[in-house]
C-alpha cells in the first residue's frame, strides 16, 4: 500500500442545529430541550449541536458552560462546538473537547432558540422556534452578461443564463433553461452539489472548485437535458433521461 | 403622463442616435407629441441627426444647472411641430448631469408630452445609467454581431437591475429588441449572425429588423430622420417599428436577402 492511499483530507460540510441561549436558567434549559426532544426524537437523538452564548454574553447574563455541557450530554446530545464565548468560557469549552467555532455560519441549517426571560414576566416565557433548512433563491429573470447571483443555498435559475454571467451556491444549481455563463455549485466545498442545466453551452462549471471551461465542453451534445456532478474528483456531465 | 422610451445598447456605433430620431419622428408623425434627449453630453450628435445643429441655443445641462427653462432649451422640429429636442451640452462632459436634475427634466415635460425618447451614449458609465434609470420602455438596439450581442446582453441586466422601476420594485422595464445594420446577404454566408442567432442569445421580444442602408448615412448627412424617407427600406422599417410599438401588427421585413429569389430560381 502506497502511503498516499491510507488517507486524505476533503473539505466538507456538515449540518447542526444551533442552539441559542437567551437563558442562563438550567432547569428551564433542560426542561424545554426535553420537550424538543420528545417532539423529534429520531432528529435529535445522539445529535451534534453547537451552543451559541453570544446573546447571553451582550447582556452579561453568565452562563456556567460545564453545566451547559454535561446537561447537553446527559441529554444524548453531542456538544461539537461553542460559539460566541468569552475566553474564560472557551478554554472551559477546550477543557471539556469542545472545539470552538467561529462563527462563520452558512445560513445556519436548523435553528433552536431558546427565548430569553422576559423582564415583566413573573415566570420564564419561553419560546422555541424551529427554522427548517434554507428554502432554495429561485430567479425568475434571465441573468444577463455582468451579473453575479450568489445562493448560500440551492439555486434554481428558470430563464437563460447568459455568456458572461456567473452564478454560483453553496448548494445545488438547476438551470430550466440555456446555460452559457459560468455556473460554480458547490462553492464552499459541497462536494456532493450538483449542477442540472436543459442545454449546456457554459464558459465554465464548477463544482467543490473542480472545474471545466469550455473548451473542454466541446463534446457535450447540446440542446439535451445534463447533470453534472464529482465522482472520484473529476466533473461528470451525463445526459438526462 | 409620458411614456418614457430609452434607446441604449452598450456598444457604439451601432445606431443609438439614428434609431432615436426616426422613432421620435415616427411617433411624432402618428399625432403624439414627442420629446426626444441627448443623453450623450460632450459628444453631441442628434442635433445633426435632427438637422438643428443652427438652432441650439441652451442645452439639457443649462437646464438641469437652472440657466435656462425647459421652453429655451428645447427645439421645435422644422418638418413636424409635435417634435421637440432638448440637445446634449458639447462643451461638458457626463457629470454635469445628475439624477436629481434629468428626473426634475422628465417629469416636467411629462405633463406636456405624450412620448420622451432618451437617446443614450454608449458605454454602461454615468451618462447611459441616466438615459436608463427612468425609462417605461427600452429600445435595445443590435447589430448582428458577437460583440454587440453581448454588450446588449450586459446593457438588458443593467436595465433590469438598477433601473427606477427595479430599485422600487415596480413592473419591470418593457425591453424590445431592434436589430439594425442588418445585411441578409452577408448573414447566408455566414459573415453575420442571423435574427434566430440573435434571439435564441437574448430571447427579446423584436420590435424590428433595420436593413445596412445606404439611405442612413444620407438621411444623417441630410440632418433629416431616415424614417422620413418613405421611399427607402431603412425608413419603411422604422415606419413598422414605430407602427408595432403602437401595436399595429406588421409582419417582418428586410429579412431576406436579394439573391434569394434568384437562389430560389436557380437551386443555388
Amino acid at each position: 500500500m502506497n502511503q498516499s492511499s491510507i488517507l486524505d483530507f476533503r473539505s466538507g460540510t456538515f449540518f447542526a442545529p444551533v442552539l441559542v441561549l437567551y437563558s442562563n436558567n438550567m432547569e428551564m434549559i433542560s426542561q424545554r430541550l426535553q420537550d424538543k426532544i420528545a417532539s423529534a426524537p429520531g432528529f435529535f437523538s445522539n445529535s451534534p449541536v453547537l451552543f451559541d452564548l453570544s446573546e447571553l454574553n451582550k447582556n452579561d447574563i453568565k452562563v456556567d458552560v460545564e453545566a451547559l455541557i454535561s446537561l447537553l450530554r446527559k441529554l444524548s446530545l453531542f456538544p461539537v462546538g461553542i460559539r460566541g464565548g468569552d475566553a474564560s468560557q472557551e478554554k472551559r469549552a477546550l477543557e471539556l473537547s469542545v472545539p470552538l467555532d467561529s462563527g462563520r455560519s452558512r445560513g445556519d441549517a436548523i435553528l433552536l432558540e431558546i427565548q430569553k426571560q422576559d423582564d415583566t414576566a413573573s415566570e420564564f416565557q419561553t419560546v422555541v422556534r424551529e427554522a427548517v433548512r434554507t428554502p432554495a433563491m429561485m430567479i425568475t429573470q434571465p441573468v444577463r452578461s455582468g451579473q453575479r447571483v450568489y445562493a448560500a443555498s440551492d439555486l434554481v435559475i428558470l430563464a437563460q443564463v447568459s455568456a458572461g454571467a456567473e452564478i454560483m451556491a453553496e448548494g445545488n444549481i438547476h438551470v430550466y433553461n440555456t446555460l452559457r455563463g459560468r455556473a460554480l455549485a458547490g462553492v464552499q466545498g459541497d462536494i456532493e452539489a450538483r449542477l442540472f442545466c436543459l442545454d449546456l453551452q457554459a464558459e465554465l462549471i464548477s463544482i467543490a472548485g473542480i472545474y471545466k471551461t469550455s473548451e473542454d465542453l466541446k463534446e457535450v451534445s447540446r440542446k439535451k437535458p445534463v447533470q453534472v456532478y464529482l465522482r472520484d474528483q473529476a466533473l461528470i456531465i451525463e445526459e438526462l433521461g | 403622463m409620458a411614456r418614457i422610451v430609452v434607446v441604449t445598447s452598450g456598444k457604439g456605433g451601432v445606431g443609438k442616435t439614428t434609431t432615436s430620431a426616426a422613432i421620435a419622428m415616427g411617433l411624432a408623425k402618428k399625432g403624439h407629441k414627442t420629446a426626444v434627449i441627448d443623453f450623450d453630453v460632450g459628444l453631441r450628435n442628434l442635433d445633426l441627426i435632427m438637422g438643428c445643429e443652427r438652432r441650439v441655443v441652451y442645452d439639457f445641462v443649462n437646464v438641469i444647472n437652472g440657466e435656462a427653462n425647459l421652453n429655451q432649451a428645447l427645439i421645435r422640429d422644422k418638418n413636424c411641430n409635435q417634435l421637440y429636442i432638448l440637445p446634449a451640452s458639447q462643451t461638458r462632459d457626463k457629470d454635469a448631469l445628475n439624477l436629481e436634475g434629468v428626473g426634475k427634466v422628465l417629469e416636467e415635460l411629462s405633463k406636456d408630452f405624450k412620448y420622451i425618447v432618451c437617446d443614450s451614449p454608449a458605454g454602461i458609465e454615468k451618462g447611459a445609467y441616466l438615459a436608463m434609470y427612468y425609462a417605461d420602455d427600452a429600445f435595445v438596439v443590435t447589430n448582428p454581431e458577437v460583440s454587440s450581442v453581448r454588450d446588449s446582453d450586459r446593457m438588458l441586466g443593467i436595465l433590469a437591475s438598477k433601473s427606477r422601476r427595479a430599485e422600487l420594485n415596480m413592473e419591470p422595464i418593457k425591453e424590445y429588441l431592434l436589430l439594425s445594420r442588418y445585411d441578409p446577404e452577408r448573414v447566408e454566408s455566414g459573415e453575420m449572425l442571423s435574427l434566430e442567432d440573435v434571439q435564441e442569445i437574448l430571447s427579446l421580444h423584436l420590435l424590428g429588423v433595420i436593413p445596412e442602408s445606404k439611405a442612413v448615412l444620407n438621411a444623417s448627412n441630410a440632418g433629416i430622420p431616415v424614417v422620413l424617407d418613405e421611399k427607402s427600406d431603412a425608413g419603411q422599417a422604422y415606419a413598422d417599428v414605430v407602427a408595432r410599438y403602437l401595436g399595429e401588427k406588421r409582419p417582418l421585413r428586410f429579412i431576406d436577402g436579394k439573391k434569394g429569389f434568384f437562389r430560389k430560381l436557380f437551386g443555388g
